[in-house]
């Protein structure tokens, strides 16, 4: 029934394709119980680390917060996306960058932020101690699942906020309108229409989402502490504490299969549920908030986006301003409101080589970043290109989950891989600053690939035939109908380049650096001393970071404003 | 539009590359021609936390005409596996920042050339645990618990003076720790408390600080600021450094006259670290590499490591600048463990620990 998928995809959709899913499940099932669980057992036997640890933190890892907190990030992130890519409002360009910082800040300073909000010595406390005469700090908020799980929408809601909304904002709102002038209800159209259009850049968000979450560069650690362990943790253990080599190898390969196996699993959907659809420009497809009920609902959202996303950078901003008292016996914990923490990172009282002004840091965080978007530009463009092509290859459909995988590498194994790999003229960049942009640029290129593959799979091939019948040569195609189509999704692939390579996922554990120190490496100098002073210098480096990332991601919005959005 | 940012960014990066200094090895390049000789480059190799001041930089360069470069490599025990990695193609001349944690690692892995340096004669013996002088030991730290003075100020409570003092009812729920699993003052906590309970005691004593609501965290940052009540946590003792007092001071605005954190230093509480230096097997500039190591160990690098790295001279010529005179608690007695010690068990340790704590 399911051997010509295609001729019956199209008109029977919704049942093709949970009968589809019914007919994976008994070889799925075998594979599973007679293939994967033994593998995996014996994996774990030969790690020598017990038949217990592995299996419980991939099952960890594959199970409850990360599943719990993609759905919550989809909850948020769905209408919010639509928000966006359905209406023009005011501050819209300055909510979908602030949207975008968390993805930059350091944990330790974003933990420090809900610290100096929610923590049993924060505003909310205090202002609720003081308003009731409260002896104790009424609201225990920290090391809650409910904790883990805002961190982590707090932090992956920019993902589906861009990927989802970017596209959603091309697609044709006539197709839903003729849904309902046909009688579907509102729902009906949303689930049958939209919905199933929307789901390839829906599932890219929400792989990334997850890998993002499951692997190297995740947050889940963030306030969750150790019993939250993720097998990258494992595997720097097994590395740095340990040096036992074999077995941290063994996990790395671990991690990379399972991205693998992951990532296979995504790209045989995704291939199967894109089709070609007509994108129309924004001018078309967005309008203002029209009717009072719009206009509430829209306030609601927004109220709720602001709360999420925007009050803990608020906290890290106020916080920047403040500082908690030494003094002993004070009643005052908190010092007031000063600029000491701003004026004093320009200055060194042991003047160490390593002190780096905030200019300067500001400085090489923006080369450093420049030079990510242009190599994920030179190396992501022409791989989602070759990805998104109809007659894909057998090669491309071998390459496609491949291309994930940078996201399933292991930090501390690949940062070794470096030291025994490129240590041969030409290529001995061990200790070159070159090495930098290309570490973020591996962690980006997944996100760059993911969000225009999409869009580019999208494009009606008949426009390009026609392009092509017209005597347009295939570098023309190219230029003149694939680019200014997905033009506002190659700046959003562009703004993910940017953000990742500004906040240095994991590029610390890589690379040996003696020179050039970007914003992040500033503010984890001042977080490694202990004193009031250090902390706050951290936190007004934070704030900073914040302001350089919005500036940013405005600036390249500007450029898609300016050029390639209107097509 | 989209080629002009591709030619600003193509700019960009040329114009950073070419302000970017070529990787350097061994001898300066005989390609500079210029007028003035090239000066050998000495590279040393060392974790992230390595401070040191420009002037003490300059006072070795212009004293051996050699240009220092410092490689940054990670944190201690990363850093100590890409030298061990880059044995055959070293990436510098000097290691620094192997602590008595991986000692054992180091000298098994021989990636140290031995030298037996003038300096070492000044050195108290506690400090030089190669016998072979591969490593060379340049500075120590105490890992302790670290009480917030307020907290047991305002609500009349004694801090605890001992590590079974943590265990007692009235200090449930106060001791935010690290996983020595990740982390180095972690691990350093684990340690003395093997070294005070031994190995048939110390599970028994990480049962009983788990019945007391002991909270565990990820890194030393995660502990101190965001979970310490000195910096807006709830947990008035945290796993921290005998010198996080004293920095408290030095880094405190205003200016403080007494150090708002205590040290919980009754018995062998703490666990000291020490920090070694060794010349890496196949430097090109063994001479350089040999002056170096006798800099570091000298007063002059001595004197400059207290207030950039927190850490204290192993040499008793150097003097301590006064905000650790004054503030310092150096605990009369540490738990001992030795490095073969900690190398041979540390696996296990680490997992029965995570056994008993974490699981």
């Amino acid at each position: 029934m399911n051997a010509n998928p295609s001729s019956l995809r199209v008109n029977k959709r919704g049942t093709g394709f949970q009968t589809g899913w019914l007919l994976w499940l008994p070889p799925l099932t075998f594979l599973v119980v007679f293939f994967f669980y033994p593998l995996a057992r014996i994996f774990s036997i030969s790690f020598g680390r017990g038949d217990q640890g592995i299996f419980s933190l991939l099952l960890q890892a594959l199970t409850s917060e990360n599943t719990l907190s993609m759905l919550l990030t989809l909850a948020l992130g769905l209408p919010g996306a639509y928000l966006f890519a359905r209406y023009r409002f005011r501050g819209k360009t300055l909510l979908r960058a602030l949207s975008g910082i968390p993805f930059v800040l350091p944990t330790v300073v974003v933990a420090a932020a809900f610290n100096a909000l929610l923590g049993p010595n924060g505003w909310l406390n205090m202002f609720l101690m003081n308003q009731f005469n409260l002896a104790h700090p009424p609201f225990n908020f920290m090391h809650t699942l409910g904790a883990i799980l805002l961190a982590h929408v707090f932090y992956n809601t920019t993902i589906v906020l861009r990927m989802v909304g970017d596209f959603w904002s091309h697609l044709d709102p006539h197709l839903a309108a003729a849904a309902e002038t046909l009688g579907a209800t509102r729902w009906q159209a949303f689930r049958r229409v939209s919905l199933p259009l929307l789901s390839p850049a829906i599932m890219a968000a929400s792989l990334l989402v997850f890998l993002f979450d499951f692997t190297s560069f995740g947050v889940i650690l963030l306030l969750g502490g150790p019993r939250f362990a993720t097998l990258e943790v494992e595997i720097y253990t097994q590395t740095v504490n340990l040096f036992n080599l074999p077995t941290a190898a063994s996990l790395s390969l671990l991690q990379l299969v399972c991205t693998l196996a992951i990532s296979v699993l995504y790209t045989r959907l995704a291939k199967r549920i894109a089709r070609p659809i007509t994108l129309r420009p924004v001018l078309l497809t967005q309008k203002g908030l029209a009717s009072s009920r719009q206009k509430l609902a829209a306030g609601v959202l927004i109220a709720a986006l602001l709360i999420v996303l925007v009050t803990p950078l608020a906290a890290l901003g106020a916080r920047s301003f403040t500082r908690y008292g030494t003094a002993p016996r004070g009643e005052v914990v908190q010092q007031g409101w000063t600029l000491e923490n701003y004026r004093q990172l320009s200055e060194d009282p042991q003047s160490s080589i390593f002190f780096v002004p905030p200019t300067q840091a500001i400085r090489n965080s923006l080369l450093y970043a420049a030079a990510t978007v242009l190599l994920s530009l030179l190396i992501g463009a022409p791989s989602a290109w070759a990805l998104a092509r109809r007659t894909s290859s057998r090669l491309a459909r071998i390459l496609d989950p491949l291309l994930m995988l940078p996201l399933g590498a292991s930090a501390v194994t690949l940062g070794l891989g470096f030291i025994v790999t490129l240590s041969q003229p030409p290529l001995d960049l061990r200790t070159s600053p070159v090495l930098l942009p290309i570490a973020h640029t591996l962690v980006a290129f997944p996100f760059f690939v993911r969000s225009l593959v999409p869009a580019l799979q999208s494009i009606q091939p008949n426009l390009k035939q026609a392009a092509a019948a017209l005597g347009a040569a295939p570098r023309q195609v190219m230029l003149y109908i694939d680019l200014p189509l997905v033009g506002r999704a190659l700046l959003v692939a562009v703004v993910f380049a940017f953000t990742i390579s500004i906040g240095e996922f994991g590029a610390s554990a890589l690379l040996a650096r003696p020179e050039f120190p970007t914003v992040p490496v500033a503010i984890f100098r001042f977080l490694s001393r202990p004193g009031a002073i250090n902390f706050g210098m951290a936190m007004a480096l934070s704030t900073l970071l914040m302001l350089v990332t919005a500036g940013g991601m405005l600036a390249i919005e500007r450029l898609r404003l300016a050029e390639v959005g209107e097509f | 539009m989209l080629k002009r940012v591709f030619i600003i960014g193509m700019l960009s990066i040329l114009g950073w590359a070419a302000c970017t200094p070529a990787p350097a090895s061994g001898v300066g390049e005989p390609n500079g021609s210029g007028s003035t000789a090239p000066r050998p480059i000495l590279t040393v190799m060392t974790h992230d936390s390595f401070e040191i001041s420009q002037a003490v930089v300059d006072a070795f360069e212009s004293q051996h005409a050699v240009e220092l470069r410092f490689l940054k490599a990670g944190d201690a025990g990363t850093a100590l596996n890409k030298a061990i990695l880059a044995r055959d193609n070293p990436l510098a001349d000097v290691f620094y920042g192997v602590d008595n944690t991986f000692l054992s690692r180091a000298i098994a892995e021989d990636i140290f050339e031995p030298y037996a340096s003038p300096v070492l004669e000044a050195l108290p013996d506690e400090f030089k645990l190669d016998p072979g002088n591969r490593a060379l030991p340049v500075d120590y730290g105490d890992v302790c618990v670290n009480f917030d003075r307020r907290f047991f100020a305002d609500s009349d409570q004694a801090p605890p003076k001992t590590l079974q003092d943590l265990t007692a009812e009235e200090y449930r729920g106060q001791l935010v720790i690290e996983n020595p699993a990740t982390s180095s003052p972690g691990l350093a906590f684990l340690l003395a408390t093997i070294g005070t309970f031994g190995e048939d005691g110390y599970l028994d004593y990480w049962a009983a600080l788990v019945d007391n609501d002991v909270l565990v965290v990820n890194d030393w940052e995660s502990a101190y600021y965001g979970e310490y009540s000195l910096h807006g946590g709830s947990r008035p003792l945290v796993v921290s450094y005998g010198s996080s007092p004293p920095a408290e001071v030095y880094f405190a605005d205003p200016p403080v006259d007494e150090t708002p954190s205590g040290v919980v230093s009754g018995g062998t509480s703490c666990f000291r670290q020490i920090e070694f230096v060794g010349i890496l097997r196949g430097t090109e500039l063994r001479r350089l590499a040999e002056a170096w190591v006798d800099f570091m160990l000298s007063p002059a690098f001595q004197e400059d490591m207290p207030l950039n790295m927190f850490v204290f001279p192993v040499n008793p010529a150097a003097s301590l600048p006064p905000v650790f005179r004054e503030h310092l608690v150096i605990p009369e007695t540490t738990a001992h463990l030795t490095p073969d010690q900690i190398t041979r068990n540390r696996e296990s340790w680490i997992d029965s620990w995570t056994e008993v704590v974490l699981r």
